[in-house]
This record gives structure tokens, sequence and C-alpha cells, in this order.
């Protein structure tokens, strides 16, 4: 797991993104970029320079949902790991984002070990 | 019911007679007209306003079954009041967490500033070669001492300001939350401006808009209250997905 990769993330509210930005720097990861909505996360994940997308799922214009299913549609991203951070917490949500191929998936609030074991995780599985 | 024109006749065979009746003198007949003419002019009031009556009876019984109604005052009105009660608990909770972290810090921050001041005013005798070679070694070690204090206190600091930071999460949930509220208040507001405007006309066919296609989204779960299905915890999430084999 290279900690200099590139890290978007993606949440409506500008507070949540500074947390986990926070939370990021801490573990290491000091290459984020921000994005607001599933509509303009999009733009930047076809520049092709994001190594790993952090996502909610609950966005006006876009939904994460919608993102993820987006991501793993496109050829260039398909492969993207890609983690919910969101508040949906329902049976359905989570088994529709596992298997729209979701790497990952936390449900707020949340703690600092819970982000740093489901990165950590999710790239094990990548690199195994 | 008869027609509007048939009315007018009657209407106007009666004055007529009335007329008759009056010149002729008949007081008795005259008055009896005239009755017959009142009765006229109030059963067709009458008949407007059972037919009134019964139009708004009606609007006001189909108001009542709208599903609409009874889905605001079941369900969206309490939930939106839980969530509100929600939203106090949660910014407790954040503004607490916030408290204890600052609490335990600032005494923190003061020790270390008072340790360094004191240990400053001996380095400063070091420095001005008024230190006794005993007191120098003492100096030395306390010196040692605040350092590994310092490295020590720091993390605590910063553990300290960590849980600070975690604790500003409650923003973005009690910000879903307050979303839906308003989403609730604007379709309520919608509903009462239809209701105003179907009871101050007539007959009016129910022009409100179509319902608003809810989202399934939840947004964060009211401990206490969760749906069905929910999960209430990462753990509950984590054996979920591994139960499916992700």
């Amino acid at each position: 797991m290279d900690k200099s990769m590139k890290v978007l993330i993606v949440d409506d509210f500008s507070t949540m993104r500074r947390i986990i930005k926070n939370l990021l720097r801490d573990l290491g990861f000091n290459n984020t970029v921000e994005a607001d909505d599933g509509n303009t996360a999009l733009p930047i994940l076809k520049t092709g320079s994001i190594d790993f997308l952090i996502t909610d799922w609950n966005m006006p214009g876009m939904q994460g949902i919608d993102l993820l299913k987006t991501v793993r549609a496109d050829p260039e991203l398909a492969t993207l790991p890609v983690l919910m951070v969101t508040a949906e917490s329902k049976r359905e949500q989570i088994v529709e984002a596992a298997q729209a191929g979701v790497n990952g998936y936390i449900v707020k609030p949340f703690n600092a070990t819970t982000l740093k074991e489901k990165i950590e995780k999710i790239f094990e599985r990548i690199e195994a | 019911m008869k027609n509007e024109s048939a009315i007018y006749e009657e209407h106007l065979e009666y004055a007529r007679d009335l007329v008759k009746q009056l010149e002729a003198g008949d007081r008795e007949s005259a008055d009896k007209v005239l009755c017959k003419l009142t009765k006229l002019h109030e059963s067709g009031m009458y008949h407007e306003m059972g037919k009134l009556t019964r139009e708004l009876h009606d609007t006001l019984s189909n108001f009542q079954f709208d599903s609409k109604v009874i889905d605001f005052a079941e369900h969206e009105i309490p939930d939106a009041k839980d969530r509100l009660n929600y939203i106090i608990a949660l910014t407790e909770q954040a503004a607490n967490k916030t408290l204890t972290a600052v609490e335990e810090t600032i005494p923190i921050c003061e020790g270390l500033g008072k340790k360094a001041n004191g240990i400053n005013d001996e380095w400063k005798r070091f420095m001005s070669k008024d230190l006794s070679a005993g007191e120098f070694r003492s100096l030395a070690r306390e010196i040692g001492v605040y350092l590994e204090n310092i490295a020590s206190e720091s993390s605590r600091i910063k553990a300290n300001l960590n849980d600070v930071l975690i604790a500003q999460d409650f923003q973005d949930l009690t910000g879903q939350s307050i979303r839906r509220v308003i989403l609730l208040v604007h379709d309520i507001e919608e509903m009462l401006i239809n209701f105003i405007r179907i009871t101050g006309r007539k007959s009016e066919p129910d022009t409100s808009a179509p319902r608003r296609n809810k989202s399934k989204l939840e947004g964060p779960q009211i401990p206490g209250k969760e749906s069905a299905d929910v999960m209430s915890c990462q753990d509950d999430v984590d054996d979920l997905l591994s139960s499916l084999g992700f």
C-alpha cells in the first residue's frame, strides 16, 4: 500500500470531508483531493490520476451508489478501489453496494481505528 | 329542478298577479301572492346552499381520507419530531466530547509551560555561570525527564485533538436529518395551500401536484427507532459483508 497514492474524498458535507482528510493525514496519506457530489467527482476520476475513492452515499446530484456503478462500468476506472463511508445502514443498501463492487463499507458515526483497518484490509486484498 | 327561464316566467307571473291584486285593492290575495313569491325565492336559495354544503362535505371527506394526510399524521410528523430530538442529543454529545477533550488538554499545556519556565530560570542561571556543579547535574536530570514528558504529553494532546476532530461528525449527521425535516415541512406547506385553495372555491378539482417521489434512503438511524433490517454498528456491517462473501 503506497501512502503517497492520490485519494479522492466525496461527500456533500464539507465538515465530513475535512474530518476524513485529517484522519487520512494522520495515517500518512497526504495526497488528497475533494469533491462535493458524484457529478463533480466524475471529471476528477476521469483524469485517471486517482488511486483510491472514498465516497458518501446520500448526495443531492449523483448518489454514491451511482458513482460506484459508473466507475465499475467504465473500463478505465473499473478496478479503482472504492470505500463507502455513509450513514445508510439498511441491509438492502449494504447488499446493493457489495453487489455493485464496493471494496469496503463504513457506517457513520465511525472512528479513526475503523477507517485505518478498513483501508488496510482493502489494499491487503488487492495486493494478495 | 326547474330551469332558469321557467323560474323567471313563474316570478313574472306571480309579480303580475301581485300587481293585479294590489290594484284591485285585495290585500289578502296580494299577501298570499307575496308569500308565494318569497317562498319561490327562498327555495332557490336553500337549494343553492344545500348544493354548496354537499360539495364542502364531499371535499372534506375526500381530504380526510387522502392517504397523504394520514401518512403525515401517523408517520412523517412523529418521525420528524424524533429526528429533531435526535439532533439535540447528537449535538449535546458532540459538545460534551469536545469539552472533555479541552478540559483534559488545557491542564496538560499549562503543566508543560510551567515546567518549562522553571527549567528556563535554572538554565539562565547556568548561562550566567551561576550554577554549581551539583545544581547543574540536577538541572540536567530535570531536562532529561522534561523532554520525555513533552513527548508523552504531546501524544495525549494529539489524541485529545483527534477526539475533537471526530466529534465534529455531528454536523454531517444532523445536517442530513435537518434536510429531511425541511422536506417534510415543505410537503405540509404545499398540502395546506392546496386545502385552502380547494375549500376557498365552490367546486375545484384537486389539482395538487403529484406526490414527490420519496427517496428510499433513510439517512442516519435514530437510536431506539431504527427500521427493521438496519445494521446497528460497524461489526454488524462487517458480519453481513463477510456472510455474503465480501
